[in-house]
């Protein structure tokens, strides 16, 4: 790794989260624009929102989930959340990765709250509702009193993941807890949120659509106020295996010479058609994405997808299906 | 600031820097915790919601107990069905599922040491005033490799600038700003391992990466089914170059850097060798040879009283959970196959009930589990590279084997546990590969689901002792229940009035200053705890019961 060659040097340096250069940080810019549907072009705007002389503000909130998205978020290549967090945004309050704790968190939560500049609120995970919400507490207040406390003085509102868009895994029948998602719980305060879908969304729909808040305002949102940049076109549109779907070239089992000549998974249960998402363009992890990898998708991006795309297997979905 | 002595009541809620939601509260006394509570603050029912679902289908929805530790409560769900209908997935499926597991519980480790747990030792604000050549010589020493001071001179700048701008974000309010006494790293050496956090927020990226080369995706694998897994894709060469590459860079990190800054630890930490006690271990057996089924590379047993000489065989039978201080019906402790629970939430009373977790217990014991189970279970063995490893770990700070027994010996047997993991996954790696060379692998198997079956499913992972249990009637999910680690380990007492491991460890942990408790943080993190898996409601057979408004 230490080499003394120069371009072991540059290898390296790509490597670790030491140095930031201008010209990563313009690629950073470019790629973010890119995936925003703008021209590479833009990346001086994106820069200008980015390097704005305060950075702007996030409060991130954590629900009824499995912090899976912020998971997600760790993930993130452009930017890099290092970068993320110490040259783009001021994340002044986040469970997961704050230094404080208890009553010096609480603190950091407030004085947040009062930035003069404002701040955008991230939710992460359902709001449990029932008996008012006493199935899920943070500092002796329940989250759906805090969260509607937060999420109604944002400048903006960002659902992120499926549980906080639209209930997700535990709002699933028989929902024990009454969870919602923010935008049905939250609507009697007048929140209005981005719902970034996914389990987990990708983490470049999420900071595309921060700085397109930053940049350009408000995205376009579908019906499902998923924003349409990322939301646009169907799984099933993009998909490397769509070729076989229109061949009629279907796996029937995960065991078959299909499966493993990767062809379509429609048959094993895969979701791909009713579900809206960029999973086969954007990738996973920056290298793969489920149906690529033999699993069908899960409709993972879709309102009520647990039980309105359930079951998933196929012997069971070709009986109550089509 | 600090009140030498304090006596009186700490609560920390939220404790941050875990996953989910927990509330931790003591009563110090002359600045040592005597009595502590560990409450868990959410409810989200997962058990209830498969019921009635098929079976091979649950695995999907109780991944979503965690997406921290994601992709295992996929994988044990799927033992669990497989275990039922008696099943057994074909080698090479076998090896991916290792590889995946292993990849998991490496990154989690990682993850857990620098960026959840790290804050704890690590003054951030006291690195700047640190020599970035200084600093640099330093980390090529206790990381046993070259480090260039450019490197340091670049970080310490970054960091520099980032406090410069007023804006602190997620180190607002830390304990360690103004100095804090329990904070006790040199500048050199906290600049050393904040560089090493920010190197490591990109290293563990990619090992996920890694992990989604078989996964597809990282958090929530899709690639594990019921029968197998299904990523043919994933076993072209390019995918295992691919894979060796970015597994090659975090072995390195894990072997020089994360093990390095374990000395560092060691060196000035002492005092945390001295707190943070649990008296009883358990551990399952994990990563079974793939072809014969035996042999596992992670072993169950037990220990009792921290007696390193008898190590007593594991008696799954002699599991049952207690719901005396928990937020549901009334009952009896019970055997996860017979579970009878209703969530009914009364408000917090620690003389009565105080949490949304159950009390697991072991012939009516409280047991720890996890890596630090782990490595005293392969230390009192005698296995070869535990005991060597560990040794030299004790050696650092002069300490006896009775030292891993506390708060910092647990993170060093995390550290040690990720250490002998990663290397061993090479040869899991090659086994695979192999395979896959020779010609078309068999990485999946038909399979039949019986109208009525039981089956558990058991999984060594990150925070411990994972099992999920499943009653199948009519060929849908008639029962399900999930026996979770932190529920082991951050639940509250029994029926018995017993503190969990938790609640035993803090006895004793001291606080400098009971405005910022950072020793107490320092126990409770250095269990790891993940409380969306732990909070789980299991469900007699029979209708779901309605909620009673309390």
């Amino acid at each position: 790794m230490h080499s003394s060659s120069r371009m072991a040097a540059l290898l390296a340096q790509e490597r670790t989260a030491r140095s930031v250069s201008r010209r990563d940080f313009m690629k950073l810019c470019a790629a973010v624009a890119v995936a925003m549907g703008m021209e590479a072009s833009m990346a001086p705007t994106v820069a200008r929102a980015l390097e704005a002389k305060r950075r702007p503000a996030v409060i991130h909130l954590h629900g009824a989930e499995c912090t899976g998205c912020t998971e997600a978020l760790l993930r993130a290549t452009d930017p890099f959340i290092d970068v993320l967090i110490m040259e783009t945004i001021s994340l002044d309050y986040s469970e997961t990765l704050m230094a404080a704790a208890g009553e010096a968190a609480h603190r950091a939560l407030e004085q947040a709250m009062a930035n003069p500049d404002g701040y955008i609120c991230t939710i992460e995970g359902a709001i449990p509702t029932y008996q008012g919400g006493l199935y899920g507490q943070i500092g002796g207040e329940t989250m759906f009193s805090l969260f509607a406390r937060v999420a109604s003085r944002a400048k903006a509102v960002i659902a992120l993941g499926s549980c906080a868009s639209f209930g997700g895994v535990q709002a699933a029948a028989p929902n024990p807890s009454g969870a919602k998602g923010a935008a049905e719980a939250l609507a009697a305060v007048g929140v209005e949120p981005i719902n970034v879908a996914g389990c987990p969304p990708n983490p470049i729909n999420y900071i595309g659509t921060v700085v397109h808040l930053l940049t350009k305002g408000m995205p376009e949102l579908d019906n499902a106020r998923r924003p349409k940049l990322f939301y646009g076109v169907t799984v099933h549109d993009k998909c490397e295996r769509r070729k076989h779907f229109d061949k009629g070239e279907f796996a029937l089992s995960f065991a078959s010479e299909e499966a493993r000549q990767g062809w379509c998974l429609h048959k094993l249960g895969c979701r791909g058609p009713w579900t809206y998402n960029n999973c086969p363009t954007a990738l996973f992890n920056q290298t793969n994405w489920p149906v690529r990898a033999g699993g069908p998708c899960l409709g993972c991006s879709e309102p009520g997808f647990w039980d309105e795309l359930a079951p998933f297997t196929s012997d069971v979905r070709e009986k109550n299906r089509t | 600031m600090a009140q030498k002595n304090y006596t009186g009541p700490v609560t920390i809620d939220p404790v941050t820097r875990i996953e989910g939601h927990l509330k931790i509260r003591a009563d110090v006394r002359d600045g040592v915790v005597e009595k502590a509570f560990s409450s868990t603050q959410l409810f989200r029912g997962l058990e209830m919601i498969v019921r009635g679902r098929p079976p091979q289908d649950v695995h999907n929805y109780v991944q979503r107990a965690c997406g921290v530790c994601t992709t295992t409560h996929s994988l044990v769900s799927i033992r669990a069905v497989e275990n039922a209908i008696g099943f057994t997935p074909p080698p090479a499926a076998q090896l991916v599922r290792h590889l995946i597991l292993s990849s998991l519980i490496v990154h989690d480790h990682l993850v857990h040491f620098y960026h959840l747990h790290g804050l704890d030792f690590i003054d951030m604000a006291d690195a700047l005033k640190a020599d970035p050549a200084a600093a640099a010589k330093l980390a090529s020493e206790v990381a046993e490799r070259e480090i260039s001071p450019g490197d340091y001179y670049i970080a310490h700048g970054r960091l520099k600038k980032f406090v410069a701008s007023g804006q602190l974000g997620w180190l607002t309010n830390a304990y360690f700003l103004g100095g804090h006494p329990a904070y006790r790293l040199s500048p050199e050496e906290n600049l050393v391992m904040s560089v090493n956090y920010l190197t490591a927020l990109r290293i563990q990226l990619k090992l996920a990466r890694a992990m989604a080369v078989f996964s597809g995706k990282n958090p929530h694998s899709q690639t594990m089914q019921v029968g197998g897994v299904t990523c043919y894709e994933s076993l072209r060469p390019e995918r295992f170059a691919e894979f060796r590459e970015l597994y090659g860079e975090c072995r390195a990190f894990i072997n020089h850097e994360f093990k390095g800054d374990l000395t560092l630890l060691a060196r000035r930490y002492p005092e945390a060798t001295r707190y943070g006690t649990v008296s009883n271990y358990f551990a399952f057996d994990d990563f079974h040879d793939p072809v014969s089924g035996k042999d596992p590379f992670f072993r169950s047993g037990v220990l009792w009283n921290r007696d390193l000489k008898r190590v007593e065989a594991l008696d799954t039978e002699a599991i049952q959970e207690h719901v005396a201080h928990s937020w549901y019906a009334p009952g009896p402790p019970r055997h996860p196959f017979d579970g009878i629970t209703a969530p009914e939430y009364t408000g917090y009373d620690e003389a009565d009930r105080y949490s949304w977790s159950k009390a697991p217990r072991y012939k009516n014991e409280p047991m720890e589990c996890g890596p630090l189970a782990r490595r005293l279970l392969a230390y009192a063995r005698g296995e070869k590279e535990t005991v060597e490893r560990l040794n030299a770990w004790l050696a650092i700070g002069k300490f006896k084997p009775a030292a891993l027994c506390s708060t910092l010996g647990r993170t060093a047997c995390r550290m040690v546990e990720s250490v002998i993991l990663v290397n061993r996954m090479q040869g899991w790696l090659d086994g695979l590969e192999a395979r896959a060379k020779a010609g078309p692998v068999e990485i999946y198997k038909e399979w039949k689901m019986p109208d009525k079956a039981r089956g558990v499913g058991f999984c060594c992972v990150t925070r411990g002792a994972l099992s999920h249990w499943i009653r199948i009637d009519r060929g849908t999910t008639a029962n399900y229940q999930m026996v979770v680690p932190s529920t082991w380990n951050l639940g509250p007492r029994c029926a018995a009035g017993k503190a969990s491991p938790v609640e035993e460890s803090l006895v004793g942990t001291p606080v400098a200053d009971p405005e910022r408790p950072v020793e107490i943080l320092r126990t409770v993190h250095s269990f790891d705890p993940c409380i969306a898996c732990s909070v789980h409601v299991v469900q007699p057979d029979g209708e779901v019961r309605a909620f009673k408004a309390l």
